[in-house]
């Protein structure tokens, strides 16, 4: 298929209708909303569902509940919305239902700003709603990489009955760039009669399904976790997604950086390389399960002097790039917050000083 | 090779349009493109700009800083993104609506009136058609031909409009030369 030219926004939503989701709610906020404006339209073309919450709060449990009936759902909102659905991911989590987020991260805290950020890393990897639970957590540094993250998701989601999220920020959303739709990331729903409440008439079982999140009985309660940590470990296995640029010869320092800002980097790598500046880099694709192995390994190179977490935020990635390094080498951070991303040339004065 | 070019205005001369043109057809001629708009609280009257990067490789940042290349077709937007450009760049100025130059000796500057042009050729709104081809057709930014045939498509069927927006092109190439 022919490349067409596309928002980020208007990607994602025509990504998840190919990937066969018929169902999107949402709430209006900057800087997504155009996915909202694209699927009001292009939903009804394919038969499916746009439905505008009354809140992000209600959207969450729209997402619960046609989840619970086996349908492949999804929805898109930024940072203030997502905060709102945490007690809805929570519940999703807890009753282990594949429903796929997609969160346009904007500055905060509070409403902050509608500019590009990542902020939003520990309410993504870390849990964000309440009680022990892990969303798989990927995160796209182009509108081509969107769109795969995004067609991707729905099997995940549903391998792993398990919420999916994909973070990016308003230059993915905002900004155009050529994409085109895989074939081979076309799936067709998983069956879900083992588990989904899709009605007992349109299956072949003696007992009703139940989807719920709350269990009194300690020893359920505690093997439900286990059955979650055990899912949790699963995608640390199997999931782990990263790029290694530049990794191959003698680097003196090691970046890590994802989405937006690991293409800042990645000019500042190949300008440092032109001035005879050798620096490799790690970009997380998944930042839950986190490339911890890969970076530890890429920061053990003898001639590797530091590595530094360079994000969009006041240093949260850096704690699981610590993790990873395990104190081996020096673990620095450098990044902005209020929407303005570094440039190049600050990437490069910054990761100078360091080799 | 990497190129770059920021258009800027207010609201509802087409800047976005303008870019995304462009963007088109930088695509079509098989290069790497991004194409990044000013986004948020914007409205008719308010400023607008975006930006196009193309190149032979994967584009690492879009956000550009200090660009190669400038469009301002408002004198607001000739202040504050003339003295960021690049030395050796365009900047084409839209002197219909502004009165004053860059200031600038090291860059190759032209003086376009593209909204009177556009009236002359039926309308006002081809106003950023006009810049655009002169533009295009000064810095040689990419194949002129390829820019015409996006233009094409981007009205589709509209021949009235096509026929109106070609005259607007050619009007702005020869006004850039």
């Amino acid at each position: 298929m022919a490349k067409v030219l596309m928002k980020g926004n208007e990607a994602i939503g025509e990504a998840a209708i190919r990937a066969g989701c018929k169902n999107y709610f949402a709430y209006p906020i900057t800087p997504q909303s155009e996915v909202a404006e694209y699927l009001a339209r292009r939903m009804k073309d394919v038969g499916g569902v746009f439905l505008q919450g009354e809140s992000e709060v209600a959207v969450s449990y729209m997402l619960f509940g046609a989840a619970a009936c086996g349908e492949r759902v999804f929805t898109t909102s930024s940072s203030p919305g997502i905060s709102l659905m945490s007690e809805g991911i929570s519940y999703m989590a807890g009753a282990q239902l594949p429903v796929v987020l997609v969160n346009i991260v904007r500055g905060g805290p509070g409403l902050g700003g509608i500019l590009p950020s990542q902020g939003d890393y520990f309410q993504a990897t870390k849990g964000g709603g309440h009680g022990d639970y892990r969303l798989l957590v990927m995160a796209p540094a182009s509108v081509q990489e969107a769109v795969e993250m995004v067609m991707a998701a729905f099997p995940l989601a549903e391998k792993y009955r398990n919420p999916v999220m994909i973070i990016g920020d308003g230059l993915i959303g905002q900004m155009m760039e050529p994409v085109e739709f895989p074939d081979d990331l076309v799936s067709e729903p998983t069956n879900k009669d083992d588990w989904a409440t899709n009605g007992m008439d349109s299956r072949n079982a003696g007992t009703p399904n139940i989807v719920k999140s709350l269990h009194l009985d300690s020893k359920i309660l505690n093997d439900l976790n286990l059955t979650l940590k055990a899912k949790y470990d699963r995608m640390k296995k199997e999931e782990i997604r990263y790029e290694a640029y530049n990794t191959d010869g003698d680097y003196r320092v090691l970046i890590v950086s994802y989405g937006t800002m690991s293409r800042v980097c990645r000019t500042a790598v190949d300008n440092l390389k032109e001035s005879g500046f050798e620096v490799g880099m790690i970009r997380p694709k998944t930042l839950f399960p986190f490339p911890l192995e890969a970076i530890r390994k890429a920061a053990q190179k003898d001639s590797c002097k530091a590595v530094i977490s360079i994000e969009l935020s006041m240093g949260q990635m850096v704690e699981d790039v610590e993790r990873a390094v395990q104190g081996k080498k020096p673990v620095e951070w450098y990044g902005m917050c209020g929407g303005d991303i570094p440039t190049p040339e600050e990437v490069m004065d910054v990761v100078r000083k360091l080799g | 090779m990497q190129k770059d070019v920021i258009f800027a205005g207010f609201g509802g001369q087409g800047i976005l349009l303008m870019g995304s043109i462009l963007a088109h057809a930088a695509m079509d001629l098989g290069f790497e493109v991004a194409w990044v708009p000013s986004y948020g609280a914007e409205m008719r009257g308010g400023t607008a700009n975006c930006t196009v990067v193309i190149g032979d490789r994967p584009i690492g940042s879009p956000i550009i800083k200090n660009p190669q290349h400038l469009v301002a077709m408002t004198r607001p937007s000739l202040e504050k993104f003339g003295p960021l450009v690049k030395p050796g760049g365009v900047i084409l100025i839209n002197s219909s609506l502004i009165p004053v130059s860059s200031g600038r000796d090291d860059v190759d500057e032209i003086k376009v009136p593209a909204n009177d042009i556009a009236m002359k050729v039926g309308s006002v709104k081809a106003a950023n058609i006009v810049a655009l081809s002169a533009f295009v057709a000064r810095s040689r930014f990419l194949d002129y031909d390829m820019v015409i045939a996006c233009m094409k498509n981007q009205f589709g069927s509209k021949d009235k409009l096509i026929q109106m927006n070609l005259e607007a092109m050619e009007a702005g190439k020869k006004a850039a030369q």
